[in-house]
């Protein structure tokens, strides 16, 4: 299946209640199979199209306070737009999943993949001190895999979850195993509005406190939270890291280009290990951690001129030297190109 | 206490439970009160208090949803149309309104507004329209009238170089998605009884699921317009009635 459509069909599969959403290139598949697929005879599922990516988000902020399964998708211009609803959504704890099929920037920029939003998804991205959830899949299996639990994270931690996609990703066709079907939700949530039951006080959800002392608190809450998620919830996978001498790392698409990278410098006799971060947020900071101290040099390969390396070297924090090789604007980097990188940056420099 | 003083059987009149008895932040005199009252009576006389969800906006009533005893949700300026309809498109069976001032729906959330009326989402939006930018300190809104002092417009709007006062009511009258449309006040008994007629009407028509159902309220804002709660009142007979008239302007046919 194409990577969107396969997503799309995840959504459906993983009980979601309601998507809305607003075409734009490289993601537009998603809204077109769901509304071809006609969920709200499958499972019930509402699928709308907004008018605009702001009431896109706004409308996953109502059926979210409701305790349902919201999500929307979008890419790089879109997701700027909806920045204002998750800052909101995020300070009244929903749950909910958004995709960002990323293209290349800034501006209207390129409908050409590009990893060029991963400092706008795994610092918050809206006002305020927030996190998302930040999932990255390297395969369309991945992406189907990460809406389930996306909506799961998203659950478990009221929490809002991004999939940061690409539109290689997104567009791509691969063999994919589809979960079973899964109910939509039944429960009422404390939290939600769905009517005031008499003998309860009236719900409301909001982000607003009149006393900064309540939004200290209240931010107080959010960082706690956010220590559990980054104490649970870090994944990641790495490939000949025991005997390591070198490391590359990259996520999502841009790690299946270094793999065959790293290949290429085992061939060569270089003992190269690969990280790659399933969670952005939260990083895997403590596995870098670990692994810098055999490490004579890490090099990171992103689809952008240079983010999560800024992670890495903190994670890292001057145990050895971490450079950034990218390419961007829409443009993807070859095996051959990165092996060349790590000659010159990291051999040579 | 006045259960415990007066002997209940001689009560003609109480407050309703839909309201509760917080003390409210609107300043003296402002209609925000009564309107919050009448959209609470009207929930309660039909019977609806734990099938209703609303949606506050941002604004003087940002805190509605402290006042309503009704499960409400606080939406991002402009967007309370937009969380409406997601809220509405899960909860089908509920009702659903919005309360908005005229910056918050007439100005930035104009979009969502128009929208949520053009698809006939089956919402209640109520539009409390006092021209001005109230919580904020009195700036020009979409609906200040021509030659109308504000804090942005200290020589009153100019329309040359401002813009148009914006008849929203009017223009979302066109859209076939609405199915009731009208504009009231709440500056005396007569007028606030008529409101609230009105709003009992637009809940109950939810049940058609015929449309969107759009119940203007003009109101003074004293603080505003720096008027005496008396004066505010007459000069909105005198000025804002004669560009904003009331009364019904699409019903049902």
């Amino acid at each position: 299946m194409k990577g969107n459509e396969a997503m799309a069909e995840a959504a459906i599969r993983a009980g979601c209640d309601a998507y809305f959403g607003y075409p734009i290139t490289p993601q537009s598949e998603i809204i077109e199979y769901l509304m071809h697929e006609n969920p709200a005879e499958r499972t019930g599922m509402v699928v709308l199209q907004a008018e605009s990516e702001i009431a896109a988000i706004n409308m996953v902020y109502g059926a979210a306070g409701c305790g349902k399964r919201a999500m929307t998708t979008s890419s790089s211009p879109g997701i700027s737009l909806k920045q204002e609803g998750l800052s909101y959504i995020a300070g009244a704890e929903l749950p909910c999943l958004i995709v960002n099929v990323v293209r290349g920037g800034p501006g209207l920029g390129t409908i050409q993949p590009s990893q060029s939003d991963y400092f706008q998804a795994v610092k918050g991205g809206g006002h305020g001190d927030y996190k998302l959830i930040v999932l990255a899949p390297a395969t369309v299996q991945e992406s189907v895999d990460y809406v389930k639990l996306g909506f799961d994270l998203a659950f478990k931690y009221r929490n809002p979850v991004m999939i940061l996609s690409d539109g290689i990703i997104g567009q791509m066709m691969e063999k994919v195993e589809l979960f079973e079907q899964q109910p939509l939700l039944t429960e009422e949530f404390e939290w939600a509005t769905v009517g005031k039951k008499p003998g309860r006080s009236s719900v409301f959800v909001t982000s607003l406190q009149l006393k900064p002392e309540e939004q200290e608190n209240v931010n107080h809450r959010l960082q706690a939270k956010y220590r559990e998620i980054e104490k649970h919830e870090v994944r990641y996978e790495s490939f000949l890291c025991d005997d390591a001498e070198y490391l590359l790392t990259a996520f999502g698409s841009c790690a299946r280009i270094t793999k065959k990278a790293q290949e290429i410098a085992r061939e060569k006799g270089y003992k190269v290990g690969l990280l790659r971060p399933q969670t952005l947020y939260p990083f895997p900071t403590v596995a870098f951690n670990k692994l810098a101290g055999q490490m004579k040099g890490i090099l990171t390969v992103e689809m952008n001129a240079g983010q999560m390396v800024e992670d890495v070297r903190l994670a890292v924090n001057g145990q050895t030297r971490v450079e950034h090789f990218g390419r961007f604007g829409g443009m993807i980097p070859d095996p051959e190109e990165i092996f060349q990188a790590f000659e010159q940056k990291i051999i040579g420099g | 206490m006045a259960d415990s003083l007066i002997d209940p059987g001689n009560l003609v009149y109480k407050r309703t439970d839909v309201l509760n008895d917080r003390i409210m932040h609107y300043c003296p005199g402002c209609g925000h009160g009564t309107a919050h009252r009448m959209l609470a009576e009207a929930i309660d006389e039909l019977g609806i208090q734990s099938e209703t969800i609303g949606v506050a906006p941002v604004g003087c009533s940002v805190l509605a949803y402290y006042y309503l005893n009704v499960d409400m949700s606080e939406a991002a300026h402009g967007r309370a149309p937009a969380v409406a309809t997601g809220i509405k498109r899960v909860f089908p069976e509920k009702y659903v309104f919005t309360y908005q001032g005229d910056g918050d729906l007439a100005a930035i959330g104009t979009a969502e507004t128009i929208h949520a009326c053009n698809r006939g989402e089956n919402i209640l939006i109520v539009f409390i329209n006092n021209g001005i930018y109230g919580m904020t300190g009195g700036q020009m809104a979409p609906t200040t009238l021509e030659g109308m002092k504000s804090s942005t417009s200290p020589r009153g709007r100019d329309i040359s170089s401002m813009g148009n006062p914006l008849k929203m009511t009017e223009l979302v009258a066109q859209l076939p998605g609405t199915y009731f449309v009208t504009r009231h006040s709440v500056h005396t008994p007569a007028n606030v009884r008529k409101t609230k007629r009105a709003l009992k009407k637009a809940l109950e028509y939810q049940k058609l699921n015929k449309g969107t159902c759009f119940v203007e309220i003009v109101a003074n804002c004293p603080s505003g317009w720096k008027m005496t709660p008396v004066q505010s009142n007459k000069w909105m007979e005198q000025n804002m009635f004669p560009f904003y008239p009331l009364g019904d302007i699409k019903v049902p046919e």
